[in-house]
């Protein structure tokens, strides 16, 4: 009796851990097998490379939301990444003990505010203040922007830097830096020269994991970054992303439309699978 | 031979704790000064206050003067510079992830050197003075990670000799080496004192006897003893000397 | 050889590095202006986000927002708020189960260098880095349409189960692993069962990082919209398990796209800026008390 209830555990234990791949793999085909024949019917490359989304003429070329994504996405990491890696900087080596035991929580919250609460920031505070400063130079424009998402998204992807970043500079043996001390190097020197060169991978990680949450960032993005449909390479313009494309049409899409909804998620599905990649071979180079 | 290093009536504390003694010691230049004693002794911690990596240990308070050169090193002096001017290698060799290349110059760059040809001479000499140079000169750019232990401890020489120092702060830098690199890295500081002022820590009272020209002793945060090593290992003053160079505990 | 033999061999660097500054000085200070000036931005930026959200949006917080049934006048939250709970409900009943369990079987019963547990491992990878609105367009495709549920309480809710997954199975690993062996040991050896070690003595000396991983959970919940969007809806109502409602994130995500309620958006922003902050706190107690263990 003892045996069977163990064992009949120990089954259940295994199915439960089959769940994420279970999970994985239903999600691939459900997404695949409703997004490629529309990518089929429209062509595949012109549905990548297509610069025109006008679904009442049955048009969906998504290249403009594709370099959307792009743009902010890269605007997102100019600006969080120099400022995120400071900051894990300051974290692991200038912080005060007392500080940080506040601070380390804070960095947790930034983490944890919904991305709904970001973008309504963004729309009441940034949105304005673009416009504003666009406004002293004689540009009339409405504010929302890729600017304006990437200063957001920058913001929503300090957190996952910093602590990316601080786990790998933390990581980094103490011995490197007495070493370099020992030579008369400053504490800055110790730490640029020596020190972060050699958390170099465990950065690189961190900043591939926040380009993974910035290009899949739908709700924040959406409020701020106008969401024209449309190629433009001006900061000022707005544009849509991938993830915008789908929550604003979705609702009401109905036939090919909707597929091409579909066959955008599989793009950005795409994109996020070699994200991940990237960030699981810079993770293993980083433990070998 | 002229004091280096003059210690005067110096007390560590780390916290509450009461790590070193009223301590007094001369060090003389261009000699080599082997610390012995048990673990946790103080030597280490001793050795680590002459180029004040102890400012590195929270809570660690230094009383007494450290005077090198007749400055005291405590007082309207450059940490920074102190040093470049007493450099230290470390029990574990402890190379930077980067190419042998960048290991050895990289005392000379923080200290403004930037010409190639410059960095080039010093990288050279000083591989070769730490004799480490037929090993290393046809793979510079490799990195200093991939080379053996005791490979290795002789590029941390060669880089902190690149740093021009005048003194040589060594704690027990053939603890983690094998027989043959320990010989090797022996010879090679026998070598060196002609230049350099050397304070080697070490368990090793075999090494002691081979190398220092004097070795102190130190017991629970006291120097007990200081000699020269002939005499010291011969015909100690302390019973509590005796009773550790025979063995009789530590 | 004397001092004087010694500086002649090589004067100009030892007399420079007796007398001379420190190099790079004024590097050093603009990397530490830098360093110091990134770390204020930082929590500059969250504290006037948090100061902005409070401060005007506390005096939006009128009773009429929490009358039980929502009219276009009152724009009531308060069938958000019991929404959003039993959504919470729902998918913790699903993700805290099957989290724990594989965390166990990865922990406690599977060989190391296991290939599946490598596949395993790689797909829960995945699963994290998955984005909401994917889950959201999955959650679609499968449970609103393939399972023909519709816009549901049920489908929003196991769309975020699976969301939250590599979250709840990481966080209770790596309780386990922090459980010392010396425990399991101390089990067996006194004849008790893997199964009776695992749930008396591994279970309960890991709940706490347990617990706050299922906190962390209820946090992204509670913040979620665009897996919900297309999976529980937005309606305004108090929902059963097959009929559509809105959490308070969609609600929110409603009200700021009219003009009209921008308060009442900023009044909600509160009531979620709030609930994330005491879930950031409870989780934190609760790995405290792991590490205090």
């Amino acid at each position: 009796m003892k045996n069977f209830r163990e064992n009949l555990m120990h089954m259940v234990f295994f199915l439960c851990a089959l769940t994420s791949i279970f999970a994985v793999v239903l999600i691939c085909i459900f997404l695949f097998a409703n997004g490629v024949p529309a990518m089929k019917e429209i062509g595949l490359l012109d549905f990548l490379t297509g610069a025109k989304w006008k679904p009442g003429n049955d048009i969906y070329g998504i290249l403009p939301m594709i370099l959307g994504s792009l743009y902010i996405t890269a605007g997102a990491i100019v600006i969080g990444v120099p400022i995120g890696l400071l900051t894990a900087v300051f974290m692991a080596f200038y912080c005060p003990k007392k500080l940080y035991g506040l601070l380390k929580p804070c960095t947790e919250l930034l983490a944890g505010i919904p991305s709904i609460v970001y973008g309504f920031f963004g729309m009441v505070i940034i949105v304005p203040a673009v416009r504003a400063v666009a406004g002293v130079f004689g540009a009339d424009i409405s504010g929302s922007s890729i600017l304006a998402a990437s200063i957001l998204l920058g913001i929503m992807i300090l957190p996952t830097i910093i602590g990316v970043s601080e786990a790998a500079l933390r990581a980094v043996p103490m011995s490197y830096y007495e070493g370099a001390v020992a030579m008369g190097a400053r504490h800055e020197r110790a730490i640029f020269t020596v020190m972060v060169p050699a958390a170099k991978s465990g950065v690189l990680a961190g900043i591939v994991l926040g380009i993974g949450r910035a290009i899949g960032e739908t709700m924040a993005v959406i409020m701020v970054a106008g969401n024209q449909p449309r190629l433009t390479g001006s900061m000022l313009k707005g544009i849509r992303t991938m993830t915008a494309n789908i929550v604003l049409e979705m609702g009401y899409a109905t036939g090919l439309h909707r597929e091409a909804l579909i066959a955008t998620g599989v793009v950005l599905f795409v994109f996020i699978l070699l994200i991940n990649l990237a960030f699981s071979v810079l993770k293993r180079r980083k433990e070998a | 031979m002229e004091n280096k290093i003059e210690i005067h009536n110096m007390n560590l504390h780390y916290g509450d704790f009461h790590a070193l003694h009223d301590i007094n010691l001369d060090i003389k230049e261009n000699e080599i000064t082997a610390f012995i004693g048990p673990s946790g002794c103080g030597k280490s911690t001793l050795l680590r206050s002459l180029n004040r990596m102890n400012d590195l240990v929270e809570n660690c308070r230094i009383t007494g003067d450290i005077m090198l050169d007749g400055q005291d090193i405590y007082k309207n002096c450059d940490v920074n510079l102190l040093r470049r001017r007493v450099g230290m290698v470390f029990q574990k060799p402890n190379p930077f992830p980067m190419s042998i290349y960048d290991n050895i110059a990289y005392g000379p760059r923080t200290h403004g050197i930037k010409s190639r040809v410059q960095l080039d001479e010093i990288v050279e000499t000083s591989l070769k003075r730490a004799a480490i140079w037929e090993e290393t000169k046809d793979n510079l750019k490799k990195s200093a990670l991939s080379m053996s232990g005791g490979q290795q401890q002789r590029i941390c020489i060669a880089r902190a000799l690149a740093a021009d120092p005048e003194v040589l702060l060594m704690d027990e830098p053939t603890s983690a080496l094998d027989p043959i690199s320990t010989a090797k890295i022996e010879d090679l500081v026998l070598e060196l004192k002609k230049d350099y002022t050397i304070v080697m820590v070490t368990h090793n009272m075999q090494q002691a006897t081979r190398v220092s020209d004097t070795t102190a002793f130190f017991l629970l945060g006291d120097m007990i003893e200081v000699d020269d090593t002939e005499k010291l290992f011969s015909m100690p003053s302390d019973k509590r000397t005796e009773d550790y160079i025979t063995g009789r505990f530590g | 050889m004397t001092r004087e033999a010694v500086s002649a061999a090589k004067p100009a660097v030892r007399v420079q590095a007796k007398t001379g500054k420190v190099h790079g000085a004024a590097s050093a200070a603009v990397l530490k202006g830098l360093v110091y000036g990134a770390a204020m931005l930082t929590f500059a930026v969250l504290l006037f986000l948090l100061g902005y959200i409070l401060v005007t949006g506390i005096p939006h917080l009128k009773p009429s927002l929490f009358q039980w049934n929502y009219t276009s006048e009152n724009v009531s939250m308060m069938p958000a708020i019991l929404t959003t709970v039993e959504t919470t409900a729902l998918a913790l009943l699903l993700a805290v189960p099957l989290g724990l369990f594989t965390a166990v079987y990865l922990n406690e019963y599977a060989k190391r260098g296991n290939k599946l547990v490598n596949v395993i491992r790689i797909t829960t990878e995945t699963l994290s880095g998955i984005p909401s609105i994917v889950y959201g367009l999955f959650g679609m495709l499968f449970f609103v349409t393939r399972l023909h549920w519709g816009y549901s309480l049920l489908a929003g809710a196991m769309t975020l189960a699976i969301m939250i997954l590599p979250l709840i199975m990481r966080t209770a690993e790596e309780a386990l692993m922090a459980v010392p062996d010396s425990y399991r040991e101390g089990s067996f050896g006194l004849g008790a069962g893997r199964l009776r070690t695992i749930f008396r003595i591994v279970l309960p000396a890991a709940g706490p990082g347990i617990l706050s991983g299922v906190i962390l959970g209820i946090g992204r919940i509670v913040g979620e919209t665009a897996a919900l969007i297309f999976t529980a809806g937005t309606m305004a109502q108090i929902p059963g398990l097959f009929q559509s409602g809105r959490t308070l994130a969609i609600h929110m995500y409603v009200l700021s796209g009219e003009a009209l309620h921008m308060n009442e958006a900023n009044a909600t922003a509160v009531v979620l800026l709030l609930v994330v902050l005491l879930m950031n706190t409870l989780s934190a107690l609760a790995a405290k008390k792991l590490t205090k263990k």
